[in-house]
């Protein structure tokens, strides 16, 4: 009895809720953290960048057209898939942060959470990130957040999941759409999560993963004049200066790589989702 | 039938009676549907990038009608409209004006008053566009009226009713008298291949409009799908090249309807190059008759000349 062929898993990129290959046709080893493969990924171009950003733009209206209540929900479901296949995200992010089970299985656990934690904010963003203004006249005067749009995120480079799901879910819950590259070097809970996602609720476009060199993919990204925002905490150190450059073109919102990488078991605060919110205010006649 | 034809010449045999109309129509050769369509498919894989892009984005500008024809039309609408023909993108000095621009005949006095001295042409849709439900008498008249609102280019529908039926003689007649109607504007003839059901019908309409007098042949008036496809303006680009091998006479060929984007108007580009040559490739040969398509060619402009991807933010809906 021979042995078992081993199956080398090929992954493809999570765009418009289809998983296309790369445009390119290119892809690359992924390793675990002690240089033993684990399967191949897609290297994406910049065609890539392009299609993800059109289907994110185009998933935009429908996603932050949905109430609030409807986003916290289909968050809320994601979280469920995604504590579905917990033994499968234990392994991935066992193997590819070098950490050992327990250490994963605590990391996962904590992914989940983020993800409901964030869920739950769907619909109180507003009452932090609104107000009713005191005006000097008969007037209503509202201030209500709204989602800035097409928002570019770079996700943390070496915490693949957790790190991934604490940058994504607070884009999204307010209502705007993300175009995600993920981990350089450990994509491969990233490319799950995008599983978990089309196995949801989540509409296609609304989440668009992109593997490869987040080096080629960034400029692209922040130059891109269809991208209302940029989050640079997975840019290299000597990159972000030039990013932020390129993100001034057409004054994209850009939440700055941070200079040390933060605790991300440590309980989270809103300020990620306050970063890519716009502010709009109502003058409505009073008394009538 | 005694119709002063202007194809009389060439076409003396054919052009004799009603019933040698048929036989001409139908004795030209049979479209391989398969054939066409793989043609077409093959053709749609040529990769065109950088210098020939950039030439091809400009061209593919150059010859755009840009249309409007909806119900809710309103002079305002089609004034700005005409002034975006005329400067498609303000931000580039470099971007050229496109052909024509496109609307139906009661307003061709605004789009008119707004491109005068610019080189951009008027075209009115006419003759009961887009159904070609009317007399003979109101058709005319609808022609007339637009070419004196100052349209220089007529589009008109065939009665593809008649076309189906077999009256092909009705069908050129009707085009010869809009044609003497048009005085000096040029006459598109739409033939409503959507609405023709085979490629041999598109190739017998298109010989049909070309015996009358038609300056162009159009896929479609863009309300029916199908509208414009490949396979289709490839069959409309061969009959073109064989009634100018015929005649010497080169008629243009203008695709409308469902082309939206830069890539697809490339690829009718490398259509037009390979199957009639390059004597079609220029605005008097070729149109695109397109609303949103321009936006597109603007971004891919953006594109190759910044770099960067453009959106759509920074160029005006209509």
């Amino acid at each position: 009895m021979p042995d078992r062929l081993a199956v080398r898993k090929t992954y493809k990129l999570y765009v418009g809720g289809a998983f296309p290959r790369s445009e390119s046709g290119r892809s690359y080893e992924i390793t675990s953290a002690e240089g033993r493969f684990l399967a191949n990924a897609a290297m994406a171009s910049r065609k890539d960048v392009r299609d993800a950003v059109v289907a994110a733009r185009g998933a935009f209206a429908k996603w932050s057209g949905a109430t609030a209540y409807n986003r916290g929900q289909v968050l809320y479901r994601a979280a469920e898939v995604l504590e579905g296949r917990r033994a499968q995200f234990v392994d991935e992010v066992a193997a590819s942060e070098g950490r050992d089970r327990d250490d994963a299985a605590g990391t996962v656990d904590a992914a989940v959470d983020r993800l409901v934690w964030y869920a739950g904010w769907s619909d109180k963003i507003a009452q932090i990130a609104g107000s009713a203004n005191a005006v000097a006249g008969p007037y209503f005067n509202f201030s209500v957040p709204e989602p800035t749009g097409v928002v570019a995120v770079l996700a943390p480079q070496s915490s693949s999941l957790l790190g991934l799901v604490s940058v994504v879910a607070p884009v999204v819950v307010s209502g705007n759409t993300a175009v995600v590259v993920a981990s350089e070097d450990a994509p491969l809970p990233a490319i799950t999560f995008g599983e978990v996602l089309a196995t949801s609720d989540v509409p296609g476009g609304v989440v668009n993963i992109l593997t490869g060199r987040t080096a080629e993919l960034a400029p692209v990204l922040a130059s891109h004049m269809d991208v209302n925002a940029i989050d640079l905490h997975g840019a290299a150190a000597g990159a972000a200066t030039d990013l932020e450059q390129a993100a001034a073109e057409n004054v994209k919102r850009v939440l700055r790589r941070p200079d040390a990488e933060p605790d991300w078991r440590a309980d989270p605060d809103p300020h990620r989702m306050l970063a890519f919110l716009e502010t709009k205010t109502v003058w409505h006649p009073m008394g009538v | 039938m005694s119709l002063l034809v202007p194809a009389a010449e060439h076409l003396p045999d054919a052009l004799a009676s009603e019933s040698t109309l048929r036989r001409f129509l139908h004795g030209l050769p049979g479209v391989d549907q398969v054939g066409a369509e793989a043609r077409a498919a093959t053709l749609a894989t040529r990769s065109i990038k950088r210098e020939s892009k950039r030439w091809a984005l400009d061209m593919a500008v150059r010859m755009t009608d840009l249309t409007t024809l909806e119900g809710a039309d309103t002079p305002g609408k089609v004034r700005a409209l005409s002034a975006k023909a005329v400067r498609p993108d303000p931000s580039d000095p470099t971007c050229p004006s496109v052909a024509a621009v496109c609307v139906y005949g009661d307003l061709a006095g605004e789009a008119a008053a707004v491109v005068a001295g610019s080189g951009v042409h008027v075209a009115a849709v006419a003759t009961a566009f887009p159904s070609g439900r009317a007399s003979l008498a109101v058709k005319l008249a609808d022609t007339r009226d637009a070419v004196a609102a100052g349209a220089d280019e007529i589009d008109m529908v065939i009665d593809r009713g008649a076309f189906l039926c077999g009256r092909y003689g009705e069908v050129l007649e009707e085009i010869v008298q809009v044609k003497q109607a048009c005085g000096p504007a040029h006459l598109k003839v739409i033939l409503e291949t959507g609405e023709l059901a085979t490629l041999d019908n598109a190739r017998r309409a298109a010989w049909l409009a070309m015996a009358g007098g038609a300056d162009f042949v159009k896929t479609s008036t863009g309300k029916v799908t199908p509208a414009a496809t490949l396979p289709v303006t490839l069959v409309l680009l061969e009959a073109v090249r064989d009634f100018a091998a015929l005649t010497g006479r080169a008629v243009g060929v203008k695709a409308a309807g469902g082309i939206r984007s830069a890539k697809d108007a490339i690829r009718y580009l490398v259509m037009v190059n390979e199957v009639a040559g390059e004597r079609w490739l220029t605005p008097e040969a070729f149109r695109f008759g397109a609303s949103t398509l321009l936006n597109d060619l603007l971004l891919q402009r953006a594109k190759q000349r910044t770099g960067a991807y453009a959106g759509p933010d920074y160029f005006t809906i209509d």
